[in-house]
Formats: C-alpha cells, sequence, structure tokens
C-alpha cells in the first residue's frame, strides 16, 4: 500500500480529560497506523467514549494532545472533522426526522448538492437494508436499524477515519455479524476505523491492534493473539465431587498447566487459565491418578473479565457479579 | 452488504475554515431541517395556532366593556396589544427547543461536522420566525373575525405585523441565551417566563398607562414593549407614529447587539 501523507490516523500522547475529582482519561497513548481496525476495549466507565470524544473533536483535552492524520485536534478542529466519522453510543440522528431526512440533511451540511445528497442517501438506505423503512421516522426504527441507520450517516462522504462508539452493544447476534461485515468492508475500502467494545469477543474478530483501557489508563496493548496469550487461551473450569480434595487439584493443576488457579468454595469450584487446550487430556490423567473426583467440567475461552482480572488485578465488577448470579 | 463507493485512498484535501457562504447554506439547511421537524409533530404548531385565538376571544370579551366601554370600541386597542404578547411569547420557544436539541445525541453529530459552529444556533432562529408569521396572521384572522376593522387597512396591518415580528425575533436572542445557558428546557421555559410576563403585561398592551400608580407607569412607559405595541396600534390605524417605530426598531437593535454576542460565545463554547 502506497502511504499519502502521515504513517498514522491516530496519535495520542498523554491524552488527559478531567471531570470534576474524576480523571476520566488519565495519560492516554495511542497509535492507530492507517487502514487498520483499533479496538479499545474496556467496562463501562474505563474512558473509551471520553478517549473518542477529545479525539473526534467533541471535548477539549485537559493535558497531552491528540493528532488525526497529523492535524492537532484542538489547533485544527474544522480540518480533523472533515477527516473523520463518528457514530456514537446512542443513535445520533434526529428521531422525528426519516431516515431519508437525516442522511439528505447530513449530506447537504457536508457539501453536497440536494440532488445527489437524495441520491446518495438512497444508495446508503439500500445498502445497510432500510429502504423499506426510508420514510419513517427513526423513533419507530429498532435499536439495530438505528445503528446502522447511524454508521450510514457517518458514511456520506466516506471519511478517512471512522470512529464507532461501541457498535454492537445491545445488538441481537444476526446483527451483530451483519455491523462487522460492514466494519471489514470499511477497512477493505481503504478507511481506517477505531472502535471501541466491551466484548473481549469483538475485538477479538474485528481488531488488528487492541488496546485494554482501564481507569482512563492504557493497561495493555498488542495485537489480539498477544493479549489472549498475557490471560491463556483458554480457561478451564473444574468442580469437584470432594471438597477436601481442593488442595491436592489446584496443586497438580498448577503442575501440569502451569498456572494458578483460584478455587471458589461455595462451588466447589477451581478456574485456571490455561495455555493449551489440549493439556487438559493430561490434567485429566493426572488428576485420576492423584484419585481426585471430577463432578463437571468445561473449557472456556478467556472472558474480558478474565483479560481484566490478568492485566489490572481487579476485575469488572458489576458484570462480575452478574456472572456469579447466573452461576450460582 | 457491499458499500459501494470508489476505494478511500488519497486523504482529501481539507478546509481550514467555513467560508460566508458556506456558513449562510449550513444555517439555511440547519432551518429546514427545523421546519421538517414540524411537519412531522404538528402539536408544535399547538401554541402559535391556538394561543392567539383564545387570548384575543378571551381578553376582547372580558376586558372590552370594562375598559373601553365596548367589544368593538377596544379591539383596536387590544389586537396590537395581544399580536405583540402572543409572538413573543412564542418566541419562548425558540430558547426550550435549543436545549432540548442540544442535549440530543443528533447535536453530538452536528458538532463533529466540518460546518459552521453556529449553523444549528442561527438555523433555529431563522425557523422561528416563521411560527411569528404563523402567530401574527392568526391574530389578525380571529381579530378580524370578531369585528376588528383596522383604519390602517392591509398596509397598516401587514406594516405592525411585519414590525412584530423583527422585533419578536431580536428578543428571541434572551430566549436562545437561557436555551444554551440552562440546564434542562424546564429551567428555560420557567425563566422564559419570568423575562416575558413583566415585559408583555406591564405595558400599554392589554390597559392604559394612566390607570397604573406612578411606579408601574414610569416602568411601563420605558418598557420597549410598550413602544412597540403603541407602534403597531399607530401602524394599523393609519397614524403617521416614525418615533415610536424608530424606538421599537431601536430596542430591537440594542437587544440583538447585547444578546446575540453573549449567545454566539456562550453556545461556542458548549458546541
Amino acid at each position: 500500500m502506497s502511504i499519502q501523507g502521515p504513517e498514522w490516523a491516530i496519535e495520542a500522547d498523554g491524552l488527559v480529560k478531567v471531570f470534576g475529582d474524576n480523571r476520566a482519561v488519565d495519560g492516554v497513548d495511542l497509535r492507530v497506523a492507517r487502514g487498520s481496525i483499533y479496538g479499545v476495549l474496556g467496562p463501562n466507565g474505563a474512558g473509551k467514549t471520553t478517549t473518542i470524544s477529545v479525539l473526534a473533536t467533541l471535548l477539549k483535552p485537559d493535558g497531552g494532545r491528540g493528532r488525526i492524520f497529523g492535524h492537532d485536534v484542538v489547533a485544527e478542529p474544522h480540518v480533523v472533522r472533515s477527516l473523520i466519522g463518528v457514530t456514537g453510543q446512542y443513535a445520533s440522528v434526529d428521531e422525528q426526522l426519516s431516515g431519508t431526512e437525516n442522511l439528505v440533511i447530513f449530506g447537504v451540511l457536508l457539501g453536497l448538492g440536494w440532488r445527489e445528497a437524495k441520491r446518495k442517501a438512497a444508495t446508503l438506505l439500500e445498502s445497510f437494508e432500510l429502504t423499506d423503512a426510508a420514510g419513517k421516522p427513526v423513533a419507530k426504527y429498532s435499536g439495530g436499524m438505528r445503528r446502522r441507520l447511524d454508521l450510514a450517516a457517518s458514511l456520506i462522504v466516506r471519511p478517512p477515519l471512522i470512529f464507532l462508539d461501541e457498535p454492537t452493544t445491545g445488538l441481537d447476534p444476526k446483527t451483530r455479524g451483519q455491523m462487522w461485515q460492514i466494519i471489514r468492508d470499511l477497512v477493505r475500502d481503504g478507511s481506517t476505523v477505531l472502535l471501541t467494545t466491551q466484548y473481549l469477543d469483538e475485538a477479538d474478530q474485528l481488531a488488528d491492534r487492541i488496546a485494554v483501557i482501564d481507569r482512563g489508563r492504557v493497561v495493555a496493548e498488542g495485537t489480539a493473539d498477544e493479549l489472549k496469550a498475557s490471560v491463556g487461551t483458554a480457561s478451564l473450569d473444574l468442580r469437584l465431587g470432594d471438597m477436601t480434595q481442593a488442595e491436592t487439584a489446584l496443586e497438580v493443576a498448577a503442575r501440569v498447566l502451569g498456572s494458578q488457579g483460584t478455587f471458589t468454595p461455595e462451588h466447589a469450584r477451581i478456574t485456571a487459565p490455561m495455555a493449551d487446550p489440549d493439556r487438559v487430556t493430561d490434567l485429566l490423567v493426572a488428576l485420576r491418578e492423584r484419585g481426585v473426583h471430577l463432578t463437571e467440567l468445561s473449557v472456556q475461552k478467556p472472558t474480558l473479565d478474565e483479560v481484566f482480572l490478568t492485566i489490572t488485578g481487579h476485575g469488572v465488577e458489576p458484570e462480575a457479579d452478574a456472572r456469579e448470579g447466573v452461576a450460582a | 452488504m457491499t458499500v459501494m463507493d470508489p476505494t478511500v485512498s488519497a486523504l482529501p484535501v481539507p478546509e481550514v475554515r467555513v467560508s460566508i457562504r458556506k456558513g449562510l447554506s449550513h444555517t439555511l439547511t440547519m432551518a429546514y431541517r427545523s421546519l421538517l421537524k414540524v411537519r412531522r409533530t404538528p402539536e408544535q404548531w399547538g401554541d402559535v395556532v391556538l394561543q392567539p385565538i383564545i387570548f384575543t376571544v378571551m381578553f376582547a370579551y372580558l376586558f372590552g366593556g370594562a375598559i373601553a366601554g365596548s367589544v368593538d370600541s377596544y379591539l383596536p386597542l387590544l389586537i396590537p396589544g395581544i399580536l405583540v404578547q402572543s409572538v413573543i411569547t412564542t418566541s419562548v420557544v425558540t430558547g426550550v427547543q435549543l436545549r432540548e436539541d442540544m442535549d440530543k445525541g443528533v447535536f453530538d453529530r452536528l458538532r463533529t461536522l466540518p460546518i459552521a459552529r453556529i449553523a444549528p444556533l442561527s438555523g433555529a432562529l431563522l425557523a422561528d420566525t416563521l411560527r411569528y408569521v404563523i402567530a401574527t396572521t392568526m391574530t389578525f384572522l380571529v381579530g378580524f373575525a370578531i369585528g376588528y376593522r383596522p383604519a390602517g387597512g392591509i398596509p397598516g396591518v401587514i406594516a405592525g405585523g411585519l414590525l412584530v415580528i423583527v422585533c419578536a425575533w431580536a428578543i428571541s436572542w434572551i430566549f436562545a441565551l437561557l436555551g444554551v445557558m440552562a440546564r434542562n428546557s424546564a429551567t428555560v421555559q420557567a425563566l422564559s417566563f419570568l423575562v416575558l410576563f413583566p415585559l408583555t403585561f406591564l405595558s400599554n398592551a392589554f390597559v392604559p398607562i394612566a390607570t397604573m400608580p406612578g411606579w408601574l407607569a414610569t416602568f411601563a412607559t420605558i418598557n420597549p414593549v410598550t413602544h412597540l405595541v403603541t407602534a403597531v396600534r399607530a401602524l394599523t390605524s393609519g397614524v403617521v407614529a416614525t418615533g415610536d417605530v424608530a424606538i421599537a426598531l431601536g430596542g430591537a437593535a440594542v437587544i440583538v447587539l447585547i444578546f446575540a454576542p453573549l449567545t454566539v460565545r456562550a453556545y461556542m463554547r458548549r458546541a
């Protein structure tokens, strides 16, 4: 790929945004290469949306520096705005207006003629499968339809950089899959995408590189594989028939898997990160040799909880609670 | 699903700022957007259509006998007063809607577009002049229906109507400022009526100033709304009223000169 202009779509250096005593963004550094999908992963309140807002000129940073294709977000906001498209967590389209009206108005504001804006609106609505709802007010759209319209509104003039703030949160699996395909198509056509997500799976599926954000800071950065390697590629769940064997089981697991498991007495459960799922067989053999009796066994992909637990030393508290509730 | 655009290869050559011509076009587009919304939510027209009808009929029959001896002789005094009051009340909506708009997600998108920062504000103010035209037309129509026959004829009515619309537009900057600064639309509404009621009722709009106690008469005399009402009465009666028209327009200019920069500054800080 021949590169015209700067190499980085986004450069953020020590970005800080403070609300009262809350340091929502507390020294974020990011480098997003042109033509890539970059995932920003973190729980609610980690500072993902605030980071995007600063980079998209919606908020002024209290410290640090952000550049979009080499243009400073504070010094040249108008230039930056002409290079980006932003799709927010909440559909940022006009609820009282129809899908077509929304897109036509944004198109005209972006400098298209009325006729061209109408044609563009029609093609976008068609490619996002919204033609049937084109004339209906957005208030009557489903969540997925709104999200698609919202994304369509960001693509009217095909900005070279697109911010997607939690593009699939709250969507059903089918709609989520469609959204993923749209995002892949965008990047294939040369756009750069920065997306935030709460789902490791989503970042894993889409992003070339991922930054894990917690409490306003980037706590880990790398490719999906690099991040997963740090927490094991899978997580092993064992349920013991006899609680008194917990210590033995942990010891065997540590020896065979090479990682320290945790024991939850209420459920007689042992959870251990696992780099290589093939070792399960070895572990089972070893456990039988020591006479440890199991009632249940499962292997799971690492969840965001585990990535967080490993990287930050604390879990995604509210969601971790919810999971415990379900498990119990 | 495919996105059928040519590939994004080179970066666009960006403009550093918005030209005035483009800013104007953005304003017109935003005004068009406001009008579309009005068409979608016809209940928003309730106040501009119904209020002039209710106020005109109510005040005419309630106060007509007491103040002017009869409804017919009260109408030439009342209609200009009602007109000013209705249209200025309509201008409160500017601030309320501005606040509601700024609280919505769509406002964030507008702020990320490479458009004139001021366009959502200027577009809203422009679209609202249509509301003033409708409130003005309704008031005159109801007046005509219950026997209002202004001596100034149609030219006088048009001149009076235009003067009110210009002044209401000027006053809407006050409410726009409240809209931009207030925390929510309910606050805007409450604060706006605190401004609106003294301004419109403590004037000669409904009762002659001569009947007021001295301190109130003093306020009513310097109140720009009084001069506006006097000017409209003169215009609709076919009387030459250069002095009051000049004061009304001058007052409107002063309000714009003070409040437009304040509003724009407060708005830009948030936009």
